[in-house]
Formats: C-alpha cells, structure tokens, sequence
C-alpha cells in the first residue's frame, strides 16, 4: 500500500469548552481530489487549517508524505507550505498590492524569483484563470468577486503546488461563475497533477470537483464514499444533507420563541 | 469567594495577556535581526511613518514652543526671570515635550492605521494567506514596521526639536521683543548634548512601542468589523499610556542626581 498524500489520525482541537474537532480520521490519495461537505461550523475550516499548521489542534496526528507535522518549527513549516496552494473563501488578496504581485508573491517571497520573471508567470497564471493581462495592473479592490475568486485560484496554483486546498470557492457567486469556478479548479487540478482537498456546502460544486467524497459532522468523519456513491450512501445523515432537508437526523439547534 | 475568583480570574487573563505580548515581541524582534529582511517593506513603512508624519509633528511641535514661550513669559516676568525663557523653551522640547508630544501624535496617526491594516488582514485571512505563501506574517508584516517605528520617530523627533524651538524663537522676538542674536546665544547656552541625545532614545523606544502595540493588537484581532475597531482603539490607548509611563522611567535613568 502506498503512502497517503495527506493522512489525519484522531485529530482533535478544541476552543474553549466547543469541542471543534472530535477525532477526525481522513486520508487522501496522491492525485485524487477529495471533497468534504458539512453544514457551518462542523469543523471543516478548522481541519483544513490545522493541517496547514495555521491552528495546531490538541492531539492525534497529521502527516504529508508520511511525515509528521503537527511539531515542526517554523522554518520546517514553511519549507513544508512549499507544497501547498490554498484558495481562501473570501479570496484573502492582498489589498495593498496589484493583482500580479498577488499572483506572484508565493514566486517572488517564497521562492525569491527575480520580479519581471515572476510577473511573467503571473501574467500566465492569470491567463489560465481567463483574466487578461490588462487585469494584472488593477488593485484587487477594483475587481468583481468572480474575479477576485479567480485571482486567488491563480495565485494558489502559481507555485505549482503538489497539494491545493479550496475553501468554499463556490460560496458567494451566482450559478454561472460557480460553475466557471468549478471547472478552473477541476482543470487546474488536472494540469497540474495536484493532490486536492475542497471543502464546500454546495453539492453541485462537490459532485462536479470530487472524485470522492467525505462528510463531516460534529468534528467527525461520518461517511466517506466515491462521488458517484453518493445519492445512494445508506447514511441518513448524508442523504439529509445532500437533499438539503431541514428534517432528519441533524438537528438544527433553532431557539424556540 | 465570589470576590476572590474574579480578582484571581482577572489576574490570570492579564498574566497571560503580558506573556502572549512577551512572545510576541520576542519573536518580532528576532525577525529584525535574521534575514531575509523586506526592504521594500521597511522602506514602505520608513516613508508612512517618517515622511507622512512630518506635518502633523511639525504643527504640533511649532505650537508647543510658542506656547511655550508665551506661558513662560507671563510667569517668569512675575519674578523679573524673562532671560530665562529661551532656555526654557529649548530644554522642555528637547527633553520632554519633543518626544512626548511626536510619540503621542504618532501613535494617534501611525499606531491605530497599523492595527487597522493588520487587523483587517487577520479577519479577511489575508495573514493565513501569507503562511501558506510560505512567507512568515511576524518577519513580513511586523518587522518592517519595527524596524521603522525604531528608526523614523527619533529623526521626527529631530525635526520636532528645531521647529519646536523655532516657534518660541518667534514669539520671543516677534511678540515679546527679545533681541533676535541674544534669544539665539541663550538657547545655546546652557544645552547639553545629554538633553537632545536622552530625548531621541526616548523618541526611538516610543517609536517601538507604538509599532508594537500597532501591530499586536492588529495581529490578535478578532470578530471582523468592531474586533478591528476595538484593535485600533486598544492599540492607540496602550501605546500613548505606554509613551508616559516609559517617559517617566528614562528619565529617571538619564537624570536621576540620587
């Protein structure tokens, strides 16, 4: 059996007396691109960042390449953030800097790439995001949400990094630039041969992106599955959620008036 | 006992507050010294904090002196003390009101932008975003502003010294007809170099302290629009009680005659 790309054993974090996550297990195969779904607040962002070394959770293990993360020092960690390219939700442009130095500051101040040799490959980047070059001079404030989605998928994918992490890249856009969303990650994933982990409550995001699919629930893996599986999964909870009912299993904890 | 839990609780939140601001600074300050350094940063932080500043410390050090001179005036002359004032004027800029009242001005206009800008980078993950661009947010977002901080306040401080002096300078000769030449060989005479010199160490801590506070308070912001808001309030209200309280101690260090 050949090492996991990424593998999370009985991974806990906690803030304050909010069990956040509660032992999650979840390994993901090199080249394969994994989608969790969850409702709000059942710990999804919390698992991404922590794997990234942005939280570090209170026990279990995480391992990239079979080695050991959760106690490296800082420099290790950012030799090991190499390997990595994150799509934040809300995007996360820099705002005091233009659209191509976003794109390009992973080359510039992580791999020290001369600055006209970087904007180069950003200027690439942002063509393979279907931005033009004209967009690379304009400030991020000055740009659509859909845009500025886009301009963060290019400058996660600038460094050509092994593993790419999608924080809700749907949330926030109409029908049609989720859609356009959608198909960049899946084709930007496949050009570069990447190790992918999405995180997302839209369900026609996670079935257009994943090749499999795991659900989290109160900190915890519950079900995981290949995407075709998942309209029959024999899980009510996974069925709730994929139809999008308000009865079920999960209970949404709504204060009676 | 309910009285004791919650002097005990208060005392625990701030003996961590103090440890979380010690490793804070800790690490910011060994990120000053260990490259790689980002002078485009550095320099883009020398230039918000030295050269923006200049008006706003210029004006406030150029009424101080008049000030100054005008409140001496009429105290001194009770006592027939008029020679006095020019010297007067010169020692409570250079040592005192130089310092203080740029570190005060400064912190209003440079400590709460920082916390502003960093805070709003923390809650839109703009900080997260610098991580997994490999690239450290203490070496990249808070070092250069130390550094500037540490090296722009006391040249502001310089600045402030000379137009300070100059505005009472103008009163002295303009409003209360003192001898231009003999105002000019007063102030020089009984300066010392200890006066200017123990004011831009105190112009360089206060320089620090802001851009601390400026960015720590940024740094641990939380909770979007008001967690930045309450940054900034805390950031400025911390560096400007911080800029009095150290006041008060080098001075005890550079003057004390005991």
């Amino acid at each position: 059996m050949t090492v996991p790309k990424i593998a999370l054993k009985n991974v806990t974090k906690h803030f304050g007396p909010k069990k956040v996550l509660n032992g999650i297990d979840l390994e993901v195969a090199k080249g394969e691109s994994l989608v969790v779904i969850g409702g709000s607040g059942t710990g999804k962002s919390v698992m991404l960042k922590s794997i990234l070394g942005l939280l570090t959770p209170d026990s279990g293990s995480i391992q990239v390449d079979g080695v050991e993360t959760t106690r490296l020092r800082s420099r290790e960690r950012e030799k090991l953030l190499h390997k990595f390219g994150m799509l934040f939700q809300g995007a996360a442009l820099f705002d005091s800097l233009k659209v191509w130095e976003n794109v390009a500051f992973g080359l510039i101040q992580g791999s020290h790439m001369p600055r006209s040799q970087a904007k180069e490959i950003a200027v690439a980047k942002l063509g393979a995001v279907g931005l033009g070059p004209d967009v690379a001079e304009l400030s991020p404030a000055e740009l659509s949400g859909g845009m500025q989605k886009r301009v963060g998928l290019a400058r996660a994918i600038a460094d050509e990094p092994e593993i790419i992490f999608f924080d809700e890249p749907t949330t926030g856009l109409d029908p049609i630039m989720a859609d356009v969303i959608n198909e960049l990650i899946v084709q930007c994933v496949k050009d570069l041969g990447a190790t992918a982990v999405t995180i997302t409550h839209d369900m026609a995001s996670a079935r257009k992106i994943a090749d499999r699919i795991a659900m989290i629930y109160q900190g915890r893996i519950i079900w995981t599955g290949h995407a075709r599986d998942i309209d029959n999964s024999g899980n009510a909870y996974v069925d709730q959620f994929v139809h999008g009912r308000a009865d079920g299993p999960i209970k949404m904890q709504i204060k009676a008036l | 006992m309910g009285f004791l839990a919650a002097t005990g609780r208060a005392f625990l939140i701030f003996l961590e507050a103090t440890g979380r601001l010690a490793l804070f600074t800790g690490s910011a300050l060994s990120h000053c010294v260990r490259p790689p350094l980002y002078p485009r940063q550095i320099l883009r932080q020398m230039i918000d904090i030295g050269y923006y500043s200049l008006p706003v410390v210029g004006l406030t050090a150029l009424f101080t002196g008049m000030v100054l001179a005008l409140q001496s005036y009429s105290g001194f002359s009770r006592f027939q003390a008029e020679g006095a004032i020019a010297t007067v004027v010169v020692l409570s800029i250079t040592r005192e009101l130089g310092p203080v009242l740029a570190g005060l001005m400064v912190a209003g206009r440079i400590g709460a932008a920082m916390a502003a800008e960093i805070g709003t980078m923390r809650v839109t993950e703009q900080i997260d975003a610098l991580s997994t661009l490999s690239t450290n947010p203490h070496k990249y977002l808070v070092a250069p502003r130390l550094i500037a901080g540490l090296t722009m306040v006391p040249l502001l401080v310089i600045v402030a010294d000379i137009i300070g002096v100059f505005g009472g300078f103008l009163v002295g000769v303009y409003r209360l007809d003192f001898n231009a030449a003999s105002y000019i060989n007063r102030t020089w005479e009984f300066l010392q170099p200890v006066d200017v010199i123990s004011g831009l160490v105190k112009a360089a801590i206060f320089g620090f302290l802001i851009a601390l506070m400026g960015c720590y308070h940024g740094y641990h912001s939380k909770g979007g629009a008001q967690g930045v808001g309450a940054a900034t309030t805390n950031a400025v209200v911390s560096a400007s009680i911080m800029i009095l309280v150290w006041n008060y101690l080098i001075t005890g260090l550079f003057f004390s005659t005991k």
